[in-house]
């Protein structure tokens, strides 16, 4: 059984079911109101979700169950008295330590919990880092939306921002620097591309079994890094399109990717729907769309709506459109079937 | 102090329906209100000080500004604001 937590504009659903057959609603929460993000610490089994109310402003809920109330956690804020507050928590991620998670969110910051998301703190030094000021806000706002940890040890962490590039710390983030060599800006002038930080990469995953392997879909372009983040090799050829949001990638095998190509000038598909698959680092990729909608099929699929679970012959994955229409692939990718329809516009899903 | 009416989540969040509490701006009487319940801490003012967008507050049934005084015996009101779509 896979349990689906699936964000949306109007609250979180929770599905249960098997990849091939429709999934069963097991319960909502946060009627009414945007979940950006939601997932479950598969250390702890705590549920987490990232609410945008509207009126009470951003917040991390959190859950040992499903059929428990949600508790606010604090300390998800910024200093008080500046000039600016958080807008929106846009991803959350577990750590490599005990109780360690961290959270991404806008204005371009990054919070961490050391007693498994009950309390938060901000981190300071992405905070006043000195090159803020050159970082751009995006149609989305300036969002740490990607955090890959390094398995196996806490002090190394990859984050990307959007528009900021990727940022790597190797000391636990007392320290960041940036990983941006080799990305090409195509939507800024020549001569300002070889100094911009205002990247806008889209998603970062890493892969766990050799972590100095990250692939990015980046505004324009997909990568992967061999040195752990600090520089790019463009991958998109033979992609029907280098645009597209999220990445995911097969825990089992390093030189796997998968993306979802959408049209530059209007990001959603081009009419037919396709999962693009690499297992040889980026060198080729294969059209994985057998069960999906190959004909007047318009999808805007999000940056956190894509997951995997499981790996290697048990990868299962699935993503959701912004239409409220959720896929699923039980045999990794190789054909895929719907699994929920007339969802609310979906910002996320992540499977356990 | 004047009466501060709270419902839905933040009487959850406060642990009490009403409160008294002290303040000559609405302002000043919201700040008192976090410091006093730090479970409310950041859901009326954001980080900068400023109400929140959909939030509205009432003084005696009057719509007030974060500027508006406050006397020892008004009521204050902190409502969601009618919001849709």
């Amino acid at each position: 059984m896979t349990e689906l937590l699936v964000g949306t504009r109007k609250g979180l659903f929770v599905l249960e079911g098997e990849p091939g057959a429709e999934f069963e609603l097991r319960t909502r929460a946060f009627v009414g109101e945007p979940v950006d993000y939601a997932v479950r610490d598969p250390r702890t089994g705590r549920l987490f979700a990232a609410v945008t109310s509207p009126f009470w402003g951003p917040r991390i809920w959190f859950t040992g169950d499903l059929d428990d109330d949600w508790q606010p956690a604090r300390g998800v804020r910024l200093p008080k008295g500046g000039t600016e507050a958080l807008k929106r928590i846009w991803v959350i991620a577990a750590g490599e330590d005990g109780g360690r998670l961290y959270a991404g969110g806008d204005p371009g910051v990054l919070f961490q919990s050391r007693d498994d998301g009950a309390t938060w703190e901000l981190n300071q030094a992405l905070w006043e880092h000195p090159t803020r000021p050159r970082w751009r806000r995006d149609s989305g706002g300036l969002s740490v939306h990607s955090i890959a940890p390094w398995p196996g040890d806490p002090n190394r962490l990859a984050l990307a921002i959007s528009a900021a590039g990727v940022w790597l710390t190797e000391d636990g983030g007392a320290t960041w620097s940036h990983g941006n060599e080799g990305i090409v800006a195509d939507y800024l002038p020549e001569e300002a591309r070889a100094s911009a930080i205002d990247l806008c990469v889209h998603h970062l995953e890493r892969a766990p079994l050799l972590p100095e392997r990250l692939f990015m879909q980046f505004h324009g372009g997909v990568y992967r890094s061999d040195d752990a983040g600090r520089s790019w090799t463009d991958i998109a050829a033979g992609l029907p399109h280098d645009f597209g949001f999220p990445v995911v990638v097969d825990p089992a095998d390093p030189d796997s990717a998968f993306v979802i190509p959408v049209t530059t000038s209007d990001r959603v598909t081009d009419g037919r729907v396709a999962v693009w698959e690499t297992r040889d680092a980026g060198a080729t990729w294969t059209a994985r769309d057998d069960g999906l909608p190959q004909e007047k099929a318009f999808l805007s699929v999000l940056r956190q709506a894509f997951t995997a679970s499981g790996a290697g012959s048990e990868l299962e994955l699935y993503f959701g459109a912004t239409s409220g229409e959720i896929f699923g692939s039980g045999d990794a990718g190789a054909s895929w079937s719907s699994l929920a329809r007339r969802l609310p516009a979906i910002a996320s899903v992540r499977a356990t | 102090m004047a009466n501060v009416r709270l419902r839905g989540q933040l009487e959850k969040l406060a642990g009490a329906a009403e409160l008294p509490v002290e303040g000559g701006t609405v302002t000043e009487l919201l700040q008192a209100l976090e410091q006093e319940h730090s479970g409310l801490e950041g859901w009326i003012l954001d980080e900068r000080g400023v109400l929140r967008r959909h939030i509205n507050v009432f003084v005696n049934g009057e719509p007030a500004e974060q500027d508006t005084a406050v006397e020892p015996e008004d009521t204050i009101e902190i409502l969601p604001a009618i919001s849709g779509g």
